[in-house]
């Protein structure tokens, strides 16, 4: 079987949670829901799946626990021992992340969601960001709105629980594992050049040392193809 | 026995120029939206509303009633981005308070406990910190001596909030999944109230006891409204309506198509609006 740049994405999603064990991962978007559950169907049998709402779910959504919002905000992100996948509208070098709005924050050119819980999940917790389409327009000099916390502005708040992960793509994956925590390549999907991801970035991403993504094996596409059977992480990715 | 039981409008009365407001709900799920209906037909403005944002913040800019917002998000949930509130930002017509979720809970945690301010480490490093430059931080007095944000209380002047069912005292109940901060909410203000699905005997408020969030203690006012969520949810009694909040998106997108929605939604009473929405549902 060969794998869609989708499932690619998918496994890349999974393996942002090998080593979590029994913690809450809270996947937002539909490509980081499936890696979470394939996760927890293959390699990370204990991970807790937030379905977004009120409850931690198996991967069939049976509920196995209460996680209301007040929850979510008084104490799961807090006590810390969760691991989020956020989108990102903009994300520079350091990992700072914008969800908040393009522009001047007193007159933004586009109002966006707001910070949402950025700010207090790169300040309590692992975080890790999926872009499903790596753009210049995303992958940016510097952010308009620091919402979630960079590496940079992390380390001059001296926040000591700051993890940013990693960040996935329809490219790729990358980690800020450089001496000045900026972002690097830890792999490109195959089939996608150096060159690409150069093209498609606003900044310079160390691409010296990247492998390529790994394959998804046959019984991770015969998982994703059951948990996707209409095939709609082609919609978030196409190949 | 006090029968705490009112109208919408009653409650609409109670709110005056430049009151800070707080609305339950999460999003575009379980929004008072029948009192917010009933403030749209008030002459009163210069509101400073207090949300964890969905269509309530947006349709209270669009009837020019409010000031400022106090957010760490407003959506529709199944549509990102409130028309209204895009347009309200983007033409610097409102002025703004942005918190992180966490932060937002602990104003409201910190007015309900009587306390100036909560010690948080969400906002920090963010520009959270740089948008809102009242904000300060608080150095812990213990080994460490760790810098944390000291997130100001958020007090309210009037709570408006939705549940499913509430007796003529007060005492109400969510049957939903989620409490989202409605009891904290109230606990914030000085004039709490309630709108239910449904007004019962308090001997009808069956289901698990953990269901009943408000007690009559922190409820000053009680309006059956039923559908009084539309469109949002307000689940098990009903979900969200997609079908009319893609018509709303729509109409607020596009200034030509707004006094239309105005005319036949909201230019009349509860009464009007629902059956108008029978029949924009009768001609799906």
């Amino acid at each position: 079987m060969s794998a869609t740049r989708a499932e690619i994405a998918v496994v890349a999603v999974a393996e942002l949670f090998r080593g979590d064990g029994e913690i809450v991962a809270s996947p937002m978007g539909y490509i980081p829901s499936l890696g979470a559950k394939l996760a927890r169907l293959t390699f990370e049998p204990d991970l807790l799946l937030s379905d977004g709402e009120a409850y931690l779910i198996d991967v069939e959504g049976t509920v196995e626990g209460w996680q209301p919002f007040r929850k979510m905000l008084d104490t799961i992100v807090p006590h810390g021992r969760r691991h989020v996948v956020m989108g990102a509208n903009q994300i520079d070098k350091f990992g700072n992340q914008n969800i908040s709005a393009i522009g001047d924050h007193a007159r933004p050119a586009k109002q966006l969601l707001g910070v949402r819980g950025a700010p207090g999940n790169t300040a309590n917790h692992r975080t890790s960001y999926w872009v499903p389409r790596h753009s210049p327009r995303v992958f940016v000099e510097s952010v308009d709105i620091v919402s979630g916390v960079g590496y940079d502005n992390a380390a001059k708040a001296g926040l000591k629980y700051h993890d940013v992960h990693r960040v996935v793509t329809n490219l790729g994956v990358f980690d800020f594992a450089t001496p000045d925590h900026s972002m690097r390549a830890v792999s490109l999907h195959p089939g996608v050049t150096p060159e690409e991801v150069a093209a498609a970035s606003g900044f310079d991403i160390d691409l010296s040392s990247a492998g390529v993504s790994r394959e998804p094996t046959d019984e991770e596409l015969r998982l994703i193809r059951d948990l996707d059977p209409k095939g709609l992480r082609d919609k978030e990715v196409p190949s | 026995m006090a029968d705490k039981r009112m109208t919408a409008d009653d409650v609409a009365a109670e709110v005056r120029d430049g009151m800070t407001i707080g609305i339950g709900g999460w999003g575009s799920r379980r929004k008072p939206m029948a009192l917010v209906r009933a403030l749209l037909r008030t002459p009163v403005k210069d509101l400073t509303v207090v949300s964890y944002g969905g269509p309530d913040v947006g349709l209270l800019y669009a009837a020019g009633k409010v000031r400022r917002v106090v957010f760490g998000f407003v959506t529709l949930d199944s549509i990102p981005f409130d028309p209204w509130f895009g347009r309200a930002r983007e033409t610097g017509a409102i002025e703004v308070t942005e918190y992180d979720e966490g932060m937002f809970a602990a104003a409201l945690s910190a007015a309900a406990q009587r306390l100036p301010f909560l010690p948080l480490r969400a906002g920090l490093g963010s520009e959270v910190m740089r948008v809102n430059p009242g904000l300060r931080t608080v150095r812990s007095p213990y080994a460490g001596g760790e810098e944390l944000v000291a997130v100001p209380a958020q007090e309210l002047d009037v709570a408006l909030v939705h549940l499913n069912r509430a007796d003529a005292r007060g005492n109400a109940q969510y049957l939903g999944p989620d409490p989202y901060f409605d009891d904290v909410f109230c606990l914030a203000a000085k004039k709490r109230f309630v709108s239910v699905e449904k007004v019962v005997e308090t001997a009808e408020l069956t289901g698990p006891v953990q269901s009943l969030l408000l007690n009559r203690g922190c409820v000053d006012g009680v309006v059956e409204a039923p559908r009084g969520a539309h469109f949002t949810t307000a689940v098990p009694d009903y979900g969200r309506d997609e079908r009319f909040q893609k018509h709303y998106v729509a109409c607020a997108k596009d200034l030509d198509a707004w006094p239309g929605f105005v005319d036949r939604f909201l230019s009349g009473d509860e009464r009007q609006y629902l059956s108008e929405v029978d029949r924009f549902e009768a001609a799906a």
